[in-house]
Protein backbone atom coordinates (compact mmCIF):
# COMPACT_ATOMS: atom_id res chain seq x y z
CA UNK A 1 0.00 0.00 0.00
CA UNK A 2 1.41 3.72 -1.11
CA UNK A 3 1.95 5.88 1.99
CA UNK A 4 1.20 9.09 1.57
CA UNK A 5 2.81 12.07 3.17
CA UNK A 6 0.46 14.86 4.42
CA UNK A 7 2.16 18.79 4.10
CA UNK A 8 1.09 21.34 6.40
CA UNK A 9 -0.15 24.33 4.55
CA UNK A 10 2.11 26.85 4.50
CA UNK A 11 -0.50 29.60 6.39
CA UNK A 12 -3.11 28.84 8.64
CA UNK A 13 -5.83 31.09 9.42
CA UNK A 14 -5.30 31.81 13.29
CA UNK A 15 -8.00 30.58 15.85
CA UNK A 16 -11.08 32.83 15.62
CA UNK A 17 -11.86 34.51 19.45
CA UNK A 18 -13.45 32.52 21.58
CA UNK A 19 -17.04 33.91 22.57
CA UNK A 20 -16.61 33.81 26.39
CA UNK A 21 -13.22 34.13 28.23
CA UNK A 22 -11.37 30.73 28.29
CA UNK A 23 -8.98 29.93 31.00
CA UNK A 24 -10.26 31.66 33.81
CA UNK A 25 -8.56 31.48 37.05
CA UNK A 26 -11.60 31.13 39.36
CA UNK A 27 -11.99 33.82 42.34
CA UNK A 28 -11.65 33.05 46.00
CA UNK A 29 -15.27 33.91 46.24
CA UNK A 30 -18.82 34.40 44.26
CA UNK A 31 -22.15 35.33 45.44
CA UNK A 32 -23.40 32.36 43.23
CA UNK A 33 -21.99 29.43 41.78
CA UNK A 34 -24.06 27.80 39.80
CA UNK A 35 -22.32 23.89 38.89
CA UNK A 36 -22.58 23.06 35.19
CA UNK A 37 -22.28 24.74 32.23
CA UNK A 38 -24.96 22.91 29.99
CA UNK A 39 -27.85 24.93 28.80
CA UNK A 40 -30.17 25.50 31.84
CA UNK A 41 -26.68 26.25 33.78
CA UNK A 42 -25.80 28.87 31.64
CA UNK A 43 -29.48 30.11 31.41
CA UNK A 44 -29.55 30.76 34.97
CA UNK A 45 -26.56 32.38 35.16
CA UNK A 46 -27.78 34.60 32.23
CA UNK A 47 -30.84 35.15 34.20
CA UNK A 48 -29.10 35.86 37.05
CA UNK A 49 -26.91 38.90 35.60
CA UNK A 50 -29.87 39.77 33.20
CA UNK A 51 -32.99 40.14 35.35
CA UNK A 52 -31.23 40.68 38.64
CA UNK A 53 -28.29 42.11 38.64
CA UNK A 54 -26.32 39.47 40.30
CA UNK A 55 -23.26 39.31 38.31
CA UNK A 56 -20.39 38.21 40.55
CA UNK A 57 -21.03 34.81 39.69
CA UNK A 58 -18.99 31.60 38.32
CA UNK A 59 -20.70 28.61 36.60
CA UNK A 60 -17.95 25.72 37.03
CA UNK A 61 -18.01 22.61 34.52
CA UNK A 62 -16.06 19.50 34.93
CA UNK A 63 -15.95 18.68 31.26
CA UNK A 64 -16.58 21.18 28.68
CA UNK A 65 -19.10 23.77 28.34
CA UNK A 66 -22.37 21.76 27.08
CA UNK A 67 -20.48 18.91 26.56
CA UNK A 68 -22.99 16.86 28.29
CA UNK A 69 -26.80 16.50 27.61
CA UNK A 70 -26.95 20.44 25.98
CA UNK A 71 -24.37 18.79 23.09
CA UNK A 72 -26.85 15.30 22.66
CA UNK A 73 -30.57 15.48 23.00
CA UNK A 74 -32.84 15.68 19.73
CA UNK A 75 -33.51 19.44 20.44
CA UNK A 76 -37.38 19.47 20.20
CA UNK A 77 -39.31 22.79 21.65
CA UNK A 78 -42.52 22.40 22.51
CA UNK A 79 -44.96 23.22 25.63
CA UNK A 80 -48.40 20.75 24.81
CA UNK A 81 -47.79 18.98 28.12
CA UNK A 82 -50.70 17.88 30.08
CA UNK A 83 -50.61 18.97 34.06
CA UNK A 84 -51.33 23.07 34.28
CA UNK A 85 -47.93 22.96 36.19
CA UNK A 86 -46.30 21.85 33.04
CA UNK A 87 -48.16 23.98 31.15
CA UNK A 88 -46.89 26.50 33.29
CA UNK A 89 -42.96 26.39 32.85
CA UNK A 90 -43.01 24.67 29.13
CA UNK A 91 -45.07 27.69 27.99
CA UNK A 92 -43.25 30.18 29.70
CA UNK A 93 -39.89 28.87 28.52
CA UNK A 94 -41.42 28.34 24.76
CA UNK A 95 -42.75 32.17 25.27
CA UNK A 96 -38.89 33.18 25.79
CA UNK A 97 -37.48 30.92 22.68
CA UNK A 98 -39.94 33.65 20.42
CA UNK A 99 -37.49 36.12 21.31
CA UNK A 100 -34.13 34.24 22.70
CA UNK A 101 -32.13 35.35 19.65
CA UNK A 102 -32.98 38.70 19.33
CA UNK A 103 -32.62 39.17 23.47
CA UNK A 104 -28.97 37.61 23.70
CA UNK A 105 -28.31 38.72 19.75
CA UNK A 106 -26.82 35.52 18.59
CA UNK A 107 -28.07 32.77 16.21
CA UNK A 108 -29.85 29.47 17.53
CA UNK A 109 -31.78 28.37 14.41
CA UNK A 110 -34.74 28.28 16.18
CA UNK A 111 -37.46 26.93 13.91
CA UNK A 112 -40.94 26.70 14.94
CA UNK A 113 -42.07 24.14 12.12
CA UNK A 114 -44.68 22.09 14.20
CA UNK A 115 -44.58 19.33 16.22
CA UNK A 116 -46.97 16.86 16.04
CA UNK A 117 -47.15 13.91 18.53
CA UNK A 118 -49.07 10.44 16.58
CA UNK A 119 -51.23 8.21 18.74
CA UNK A 120 -52.04 4.61 17.49
CA UNK A 121 -54.50 3.25 19.17
CA UNK A 122 -58.20 3.91 20.61
CA UNK A 123 -57.15 4.52 23.68
CA UNK A 124 -53.95 6.30 22.47
CA UNK A 125 -56.51 8.84 20.61
CA UNK A 126 -58.03 9.13 23.82
CA UNK A 127 -55.01 10.20 26.08
CA UNK A 128 -53.97 12.57 23.69
CA UNK A 129 -57.34 14.16 22.70
CA UNK A 130 -57.48 14.66 26.77
CA UNK A 131 -54.16 16.65 26.42
CA UNK A 132 -55.26 18.49 23.20
CA UNK A 133 -58.06 19.45 25.51
CA UNK A 134 -55.42 20.06 28.67
CA UNK A 135 -53.60 22.16 26.01
CA UNK A 136 -56.58 24.10 25.40
CA UNK A 137 -58.24 24.83 28.95
CA UNK A 138 -54.20 26.00 29.73
CA UNK A 139 -54.12 28.07 26.53
CA UNK A 140 -51.61 26.90 24.88
CA UNK A 141 -51.63 26.18 20.92
CA UNK A 142 -52.85 22.36 19.74
CA UNK A 143 -54.96 21.25 17.31
CA UNK A 144 -56.08 17.57 16.70
CA UNK A 145 -55.33 15.90 13.14
CA UNK A 146 -57.16 13.31 11.03
CA UNK A 147 -54.93 11.03 9.45
CA UNK A 148 -55.30 12.60 6.14
CA UNK A 149 -54.36 15.76 7.62
CA UNK A 150 -51.06 14.55 9.31
CA UNK A 151 -50.21 13.16 5.76
CA UNK A 152 -50.78 16.88 4.44
CA UNK A 153 -47.87 18.45 6.36
CA UNK A 154 -46.21 15.04 6.47
CA UNK A 155 -46.37 13.37 3.48
CA UNK A 156 -44.10 10.49 4.28
CA UNK A 157 -45.94 9.37 7.22
CA UNK A 158 -47.54 6.03 6.32
CA UNK A 159 -50.83 5.98 7.22
CA UNK A 160 -51.99 2.74 5.95
CA UNK A 161 -54.21 0.74 8.41
CA UNK A 162 -52.20 -2.35 7.38
CA UNK A 163 -49.28 -1.59 10.24
CA UNK A 164 -48.59 -2.70 13.22
CA UNK A 165 -48.78 0.61 15.10
CA UNK A 166 -51.77 2.38 12.73
CA UNK A 167 -51.76 6.38 12.71
CA UNK A 168 -55.15 6.97 13.88
CA UNK A 169 -54.72 10.82 14.74
CA UNK A 170 -52.26 13.40 15.96
CA UNK A 171 -51.86 16.18 18.40
CA UNK A 172 -49.96 19.29 16.77
CA UNK A 173 -48.57 22.08 18.29
CA UNK A 174 -47.75 24.55 15.75
CA UNK A 175 -45.47 26.93 17.51
CA UNK A 176 -43.30 23.76 18.47
CA UNK A 177 -40.19 23.09 16.32
CA UNK A 178 -36.13 23.13 17.10
CA UNK A 179 -32.92 25.24 17.50
CA UNK A 180 -29.22 24.27 17.31
CA UNK A 181 -28.80 23.15 20.63
CA UNK A 182 -24.95 23.79 20.54
CA UNK A 183 -25.53 27.56 19.35
CA UNK A 184 -27.94 28.18 22.07
CA UNK A 185 -25.43 27.16 24.61
CA UNK A 186 -22.93 29.34 22.81
CA UNK A 187 -25.24 31.64 23.00
CA UNK A 188 -26.12 31.90 26.46
CA UNK A 189 -22.80 31.39 27.42
CA UNK A 190 -21.77 34.73 25.83
CA UNK A 191 -24.23 36.93 26.50
CA UNK A 192 -23.19 35.73 30.25
CA UNK A 193 -19.92 36.44 30.18
CA UNK A 194 -20.28 39.53 28.60
CA UNK A 195 -22.21 40.46 31.88
CA UNK A 196 -19.33 38.93 33.86
CA UNK A 197 -19.62 35.49 34.77
CA UNK A 198 -16.95 33.58 35.04
CA UNK A 199 -17.24 30.31 32.74
CA UNK A 200 -14.25 27.69 34.48
CA UNK A 201 -14.61 24.58 32.55
CA UNK A 202 -12.33 21.62 33.85
CA UNK A 203 -13.23 22.69 37.02
CA UNK A 204 -15.00 19.47 39.36
CA UNK A 205 -16.79 19.99 42.30
CA UNK A 206 -15.48 17.96 44.82
CA UNK A 207 -17.49 18.24 48.01
CA UNK A 208 -19.45 21.47 49.28
CA UNK A 209 -18.35 23.47 52.55
CA UNK A 210 -21.05 23.54 54.59
CA UNK A 211 -20.87 24.92 58.41
CA UNK A 212 -24.49 24.45 60.73
CA UNK A 213 -26.37 23.37 57.60
CA UNK A 214 -25.79 26.21 55.70
CA UNK A 215 -23.37 25.95 52.47
CA UNK A 216 -20.07 28.47 52.10
CA UNK A 217 -18.51 27.04 49.07
CA UNK A 218 -17.61 24.28 47.27
CA UNK A 219 -14.41 22.36 47.33
CA UNK A 220 -13.22 21.92 43.61
CA UNK A 221 -9.87 20.39 41.72
CA UNK A 222 -8.62 24.06 41.49
CA UNK A 223 -9.30 24.75 45.09
CA UNK A 224 -11.99 25.73 47.14
CA UNK A 225 -14.36 28.85 46.17
CA UNK A 226 -16.63 30.67 48.52
CA UNK A 227 -20.00 31.61 47.54
CA UNK A 228 -23.19 33.18 48.99
CA UNK A 229 -25.51 30.47 47.22
CA UNK A 230 -24.69 27.53 44.84
CA UNK A 231 -27.18 25.96 42.57
CA UNK A 232 -26.76 22.16 41.45
CA UNK A 233 -27.63 22.32 37.95
CA UNK A 234 -26.04 18.96 36.97
CA UNK A 235 -28.60 16.62 35.10
CA UNK A 236 -26.91 13.06 35.19
CA UNK A 237 -25.06 13.97 38.33
CA UNK A 238 -27.23 15.40 40.09
CA UNK A 239 -27.26 12.30 43.16
CA UNK A 240 -23.47 12.32 42.90
CA UNK A 241 -23.19 16.17 44.17
CA UNK A 242 -26.52 15.57 46.08
CA UNK A 243 -24.42 12.92 47.84
CA UNK A 244 -21.74 15.13 48.60
CA UNK A 245 -23.84 17.53 50.01
CA UNK A 246 -25.39 15.03 52.75
CA UNK A 247 -29.31 14.38 50.91
CA UNK A 248 -30.95 12.10 49.10
CA UNK A 249 -32.82 13.01 45.84
CA UNK A 250 -34.90 10.33 43.79
CA UNK A 251 -33.53 10.49 40.58
CA UNK A 252 -31.91 7.05 38.99
CA UNK A 253 -29.98 7.99 36.51
CA UNK A 254 -30.19 6.18 32.59
CA UNK A 255 -28.28 6.47 29.38
CA UNK A 256 -30.85 8.49 26.87
CA UNK A 257 -29.90 7.79 22.97
CA UNK A 258 -30.52 9.35 19.61
CA UNK A 259 -28.71 8.99 16.18
CA UNK A 260 -28.14 11.01 12.99
CA UNK A 261 -28.58 9.98 9.53
CA UNK A 262 -26.32 11.07 6.42
CA UNK A 263 -27.33 14.50 4.89
CA UNK A 264 -30.29 14.00 2.83
CA UNK A 265 -32.41 16.29 0.78
CA UNK A 266 -35.44 17.90 3.00
CA UNK A 267 -38.13 15.38 3.27
CA UNK A 268 -39.64 16.69 6.48
CA UNK A 269 -40.54 20.21 7.83
CA UNK A 270 -41.98 19.15 10.73
CA UNK A 271 -40.87 17.16 14.10
CA UNK A 272 -42.92 13.89 14.66
CA UNK A 273 -42.98 11.94 17.90
CA UNK A 274 -44.71 8.79 19.01
CA UNK A 275 -44.60 7.74 22.43
CA UNK A 276 -46.30 4.16 21.37
CA UNK A 277 -43.22 3.16 18.89
CA UNK A 278 -40.30 5.36 21.08
CA UNK A 279 -39.69 7.06 17.95
CA UNK A 280 -39.28 11.37 18.19
CA UNK A 281 -37.82 12.86 14.64
CA UNK A 282 -36.81 15.84 12.87
CA UNK A 283 -34.87 17.11 9.78
CA UNK A 284 -32.08 19.09 10.93
CA UNK A 285 -31.42 22.28 8.86
CA UNK A 286 -28.35 20.05 7.29
CA UNK A 287 -30.18 18.10 6.04
CA UNK A 288 -29.37 14.81 8.72
CA UNK A 289 -32.99 13.30 10.10
CA UNK A 290 -32.07 13.27 13.67
CA UNK A 291 -33.99 10.54 15.87
CA UNK A 292 -34.29 9.92 19.57
CA UNK A 293 -35.06 6.51 21.17
CA UNK A 294 -36.16 5.86 24.24
CA UNK A 295 -34.23 5.28 27.65
CA UNK A 296 -32.18 2.01 28.62
CA UNK A 297 -33.25 0.39 31.37
CA UNK A 298 -30.39 0.22 33.52
CA UNK A 299 -28.81 3.12 35.85
CA UNK A 300 -25.46 4.16 34.59
CA UNK A 301 -22.86 6.87 33.81
CA UNK A 302 -21.57 5.48 31.20
CA UNK A 303 -22.70 8.07 28.53
CA UNK A 304 -24.09 5.12 25.53
CA UNK A 305 -26.17 1.97 25.82
CA UNK A 306 -27.45 -0.94 24.55
CA UNK A 307 -27.52 -0.94 20.23
CA UNK A 308 -30.86 -3.15 20.45
CA UNK A 309 -32.48 0.15 21.85
CA UNK A 310 -31.20 1.82 18.25
CA UNK A 311 -32.38 -1.13 16.08
CA UNK A 312 -35.76 -1.54 17.77
CA UNK A 313 -36.67 2.61 17.15
CA UNK A 314 -35.12 2.15 13.90
CA UNK A 315 -37.63 -0.57 13.02
CA UNK A 316 -40.40 1.54 14.33
CA UNK A 317 -38.84 4.30 12.38
CA UNK A 318 -39.05 2.58 9.12
CA UNK A 319 -42.53 1.60 9.11
CA UNK A 320 -43.66 5.07 10.14
CA UNK A 321 -41.78 5.99 7.59
CA UNK A 322 -41.28 3.42 4.81
CA UNK A 323 -38.80 6.11 3.10
CA UNK A 324 -36.06 6.24 5.69
CA UNK A 325 -35.38 2.58 4.57
CA UNK A 326 -32.48 3.37 2.48
CA UNK A 327 -31.19 5.96 4.87
CA UNK A 328 -27.72 5.35 6.70
CA UNK A 329 -27.33 5.32 9.90
CA UNK A 330 -24.36 8.17 10.59
CA UNK A 331 -23.79 8.05 14.41
CA UNK A 332 -25.60 7.08 17.76
CA UNK A 333 -24.34 8.23 20.81
CA UNK A 334 -26.17 8.26 24.39
CA UNK A 335 -26.12 11.41 27.49
CA UNK A 336 -27.29 10.52 30.80
CA UNK A 337 -30.30 12.04 31.82
CA UNK A 338 -32.06 12.04 35.74
CA UNK A 339 -35.12 10.60 36.22
CA UNK A 340 -37.56 11.45 38.43
CA UNK A 341 -40.09 9.61 39.66
CA UNK A 342 -43.11 11.43 38.07
CA UNK A 343 -41.27 12.51 35.08
CA UNK A 344 -40.89 15.94 35.79
CA UNK A 345 -38.29 18.33 37.30
CA UNK A 346 -36.82 19.31 41.11
CA UNK A 347 -36.29 22.82 41.27
CA UNK A 348 -35.97 25.01 44.25
CA UNK A 349 -34.87 24.73 47.96
CA UNK A 350 -32.76 21.75 49.11
CA UNK A 351 -32.40 20.62 52.96
CA UNK A 352 -29.06 22.71 53.05
CA UNK A 353 -29.40 26.60 53.02
CA UNK A 354 -28.28 28.67 50.38
CA UNK A 355 -27.68 25.18 48.02
CA UNK A 356 -30.37 24.40 45.02
CA UNK A 357 -31.09 22.10 43.15
CA UNK A 358 -32.54 22.00 39.02
CA UNK A 359 -32.79 18.59 37.90
CA UNK A 360 -34.93 15.88 37.16
CA UNK A 361 -35.49 17.34 34.16
CA UNK A 362 -34.67 13.75 32.14
CA UNK A 363 -35.75 13.19 28.51
CA UNK A 364 -36.99 16.40 27.88
CA UNK A 365 -34.96 18.92 29.79
CA UNK A 366 -33.63 20.90 26.04
CA UNK A 367 -37.15 22.91 25.32
CA UNK A 368 -37.10 23.90 28.93
CA UNK A 369 -33.67 25.76 29.03
CA UNK A 370 -34.51 29.15 29.16
CA UNK A 371 -37.71 28.65 31.20
CA UNK A 372 -35.30 26.43 33.75
CA UNK A 373 -32.63 29.16 33.80
CA UNK A 374 -35.62 31.81 34.36
CA UNK A 375 -37.20 30.02 37.57
CA UNK A 376 -33.88 29.16 39.07
CA UNK A 377 -32.50 32.20 38.55
CA UNK A 378 -35.50 33.97 40.49
CA UNK A 379 -35.06 30.70 43.19
CA UNK A 380 -31.41 31.56 43.73
CA UNK A 381 -31.94 35.65 43.63
CA UNK A 382 -34.75 35.90 46.15
CA UNK A 383 -34.22 32.65 48.29
CA UNK A 384 -37.68 31.75 47.79
CA UNK A 385 -39.56 29.28 45.00
CA UNK A 386 -40.36 31.47 41.76
CA UNK A 387 -44.33 31.03 41.28
CA UNK A 388 -43.35 28.85 38.23
CA UNK A 389 -40.80 26.60 40.17
CA UNK A 390 -42.78 26.12 43.42
CA UNK A 391 -45.15 22.99 42.66
CA UNK A 392 -41.17 21.25 41.57
CA UNK A 393 -40.35 21.35 44.73
CA UNK A 394 -38.01 18.54 46.21
CA UNK A 395 -40.61 17.66 49.05
CA UNK A 396 -43.70 17.27 46.56
CA UNK A 397 -42.28 13.47 47.14
CA UNK A 398 -43.37 13.73 50.78
CA UNK A 399 -46.39 15.85 50.61
CA UNK A 400 -47.20 13.32 47.36
CA UNK A 401 -48.16 16.13 44.99
CA UNK A 402 -46.59 14.52 42.26
CA UNK A 403 -46.59 15.89 38.82
CA UNK A 404 -47.20 13.06 36.43
CA UNK A 405 -46.21 13.48 33.33
CA UNK A 406 -44.75 9.93 33.26
CA UNK A 407 -48.51 8.79 33.00
CA UNK A 408 -49.59 11.92 30.85
CA UNK A 409 -46.78 11.50 28.19
CA UNK A 410 -45.88 8.43 27.47
CA UNK A 411 -42.48 8.05 27.24
CA UNK A 412 -41.09 10.36 24.80
CA UNK A 413 -40.79 13.36 26.69
CA UNK B 1 -26.01 -5.47 24.90
CA UNK B 2 -25.10 -6.20 28.63
CA UNK B 3 -24.26 -9.96 28.66
CA UNK B 4 -26.42 -10.42 32.54
CA UNK B 5 -25.70 -13.22 34.59
CA UNK B 6 -28.23 -14.96 35.81
CA UNK B 7 -27.65 -17.14 38.71
CA UNK B 8 -29.77 -19.83 37.87
CA UNK B 9 -29.12 -20.20 33.78
CA UNK B 10 -25.86 -18.38 33.53
CA UNK B 11 -25.11 -14.98 31.57
CA UNK B 12 -27.78 -14.13 28.38
CA UNK B 13 -28.60 -10.99 26.67
CA UNK B 14 -30.00 -8.12 28.09
CA UNK B 15 -33.14 -8.37 25.77
CA UNK B 16 -34.58 -11.67 28.29
CA UNK B 17 -34.48 -9.49 31.26
CA UNK B 18 -36.40 -6.44 32.90
CA UNK B 19 -34.59 -4.45 35.47
CA UNK B 20 -35.43 -3.93 39.50
CA UNK B 21 -32.70 -0.94 40.14
CA UNK B 22 -31.94 -0.97 43.83
CA UNK B 23 -31.80 -4.25 45.46
CA UNK B 24 -32.28 -5.19 49.14
CA UNK B 25 -35.12 -2.41 49.72
CA UNK B 26 -37.22 -4.37 52.26
CA UNK B 27 -40.45 -3.38 53.10
CA UNK B 28 -41.17 -1.41 56.41
CA UNK B 29 -41.54 -3.69 59.39
CA UNK B 30 -43.84 -1.56 60.85
CA UNK B 31 -44.94 0.54 58.39
CA UNK B 32 -48.06 1.89 60.48
CA UNK B 33 -45.39 4.15 62.54
CA UNK B 34 -43.93 5.42 59.65
CA UNK B 35 -44.24 9.16 58.44
CA UNK B 36 -44.84 11.07 55.08
CA UNK B 37 -40.98 11.63 55.64
CA UNK B 38 -40.10 7.89 55.74
CA UNK B 39 -42.63 6.88 53.43
CA UNK B 40 -41.25 9.17 50.59
CA UNK B 41 -37.23 7.51 51.29
CA UNK B 42 -39.13 4.24 51.22
CA UNK B 43 -41.02 4.80 47.91
CA UNK B 44 -39.00 7.27 46.10
CA UNK B 45 -35.33 7.26 47.34
CA UNK B 46 -33.28 4.51 45.48
CA UNK B 47 -29.45 4.33 45.34
CA UNK B 48 -28.03 6.15 42.02
CA UNK B 49 -24.10 5.92 42.55
CA UNK B 50 -21.63 6.24 40.06
CA UNK B 51 -19.68 2.64 40.66
CA UNK B 52 -20.98 0.10 41.97
CA UNK B 53 -24.30 -1.20 42.43
CA UNK B 54 -26.19 -3.96 43.64
CA UNK B 55 -29.41 -4.27 41.85
CA UNK B 56 -32.02 -6.66 40.78
CA UNK B 57 -33.08 -8.23 37.56
CA UNK B 58 -35.89 -10.47 36.03
CA UNK B 59 -35.20 -13.16 33.75
CA UNK B 60 -38.41 -12.73 32.03
CA UNK B 61 -37.71 -14.62 29.07
CA UNK B 62 -35.85 -17.32 30.36
CA UNK B 63 -36.39 -18.63 33.88
CA UNK B 64 -38.80 -15.65 35.15
CA UNK B 65 -36.59 -15.37 38.75
CA UNK B 66 -35.71 -12.64 40.12
CA UNK B 67 -31.90 -12.45 41.62
CA UNK B 68 -29.75 -9.70 42.48
CA UNK B 69 -25.71 -8.98 41.24
CA UNK B 70 -23.78 -5.79 41.41
CA UNK B 71 -22.57 -4.00 38.66
CA UNK B 72 -20.99 -0.86 37.73
CA UNK B 73 -22.33 2.09 37.03
CA UNK B 74 -19.28 3.64 34.65
CA UNK B 75 -17.93 0.92 33.11
CA UNK B 76 -21.06 -1.36 32.67
CA UNK B 77 -18.98 -4.63 34.29
CA UNK B 78 -21.07 -7.02 36.51
CA UNK B 79 -19.52 -8.08 39.24
CA UNK B 80 -20.82 -11.79 40.98
CA UNK B 81 -24.58 -12.17 40.77
CA UNK B 82 -26.52 -13.95 43.54
CA UNK B 83 -29.95 -15.44 44.73
CA UNK B 84 -32.40 -13.48 46.62
CA UNK B 85 -32.07 -14.05 50.73
CA UNK B 86 -28.87 -15.58 50.27
CA UNK B 87 -25.78 -13.79 51.40
CA UNK B 88 -24.47 -10.50 49.62
CA UNK B 89 -21.09 -10.51 48.09
CA UNK B 90 -18.49 -7.50 48.94
CA UNK B 91 -18.52 -4.82 46.84
CA UNK B 92 -16.24 -5.83 44.17
CA UNK B 93 -13.20 -3.77 44.43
Amino acid sequence: MATTTRRRSVELPDHPDFLWANNITPKKSYDVIIIGAGGHGLATAYYLAKNHGITNVAILEKGWLAGGNMGRNTTIIRSNYLWDESAGIYDHSLKLWENLEEEVGYEMFFSQRGVMTLAHSVSDVRSKQRNFYANYVNDVDSVWLTPAEIKEIAPIVNISEDIRYPVMGATYQARGGIAKHDWVAWGYAKAAADMGVDIIQGCEVTGFNIVDGKVQGVKTNMGDIAAGKVGMVAAGHTSVLAAMAGFDVPLQSRPLQALVSELLEQVLDTVIMSGAVHVYVSQAHKGELVMGAGTDSYNSYAQRGGFHVIEHQLAAACELFPIFERAHLLRTWGGIVDISPDASPIIGRTPVENLFINSGWGTGGFKATPGSGWVMAATIASGEPDKLAAPYALDRFISGHLIDEHGAAGVAH
Amino acid sequence: MLHIPCPYCGPRDETEFHYGAEAHIAYPENPQSLDDAAWAKFVFIKANPKGWLAERWVHSAGCRRWFNVWRNTITHEFGPAYKPFTQQPKRPA
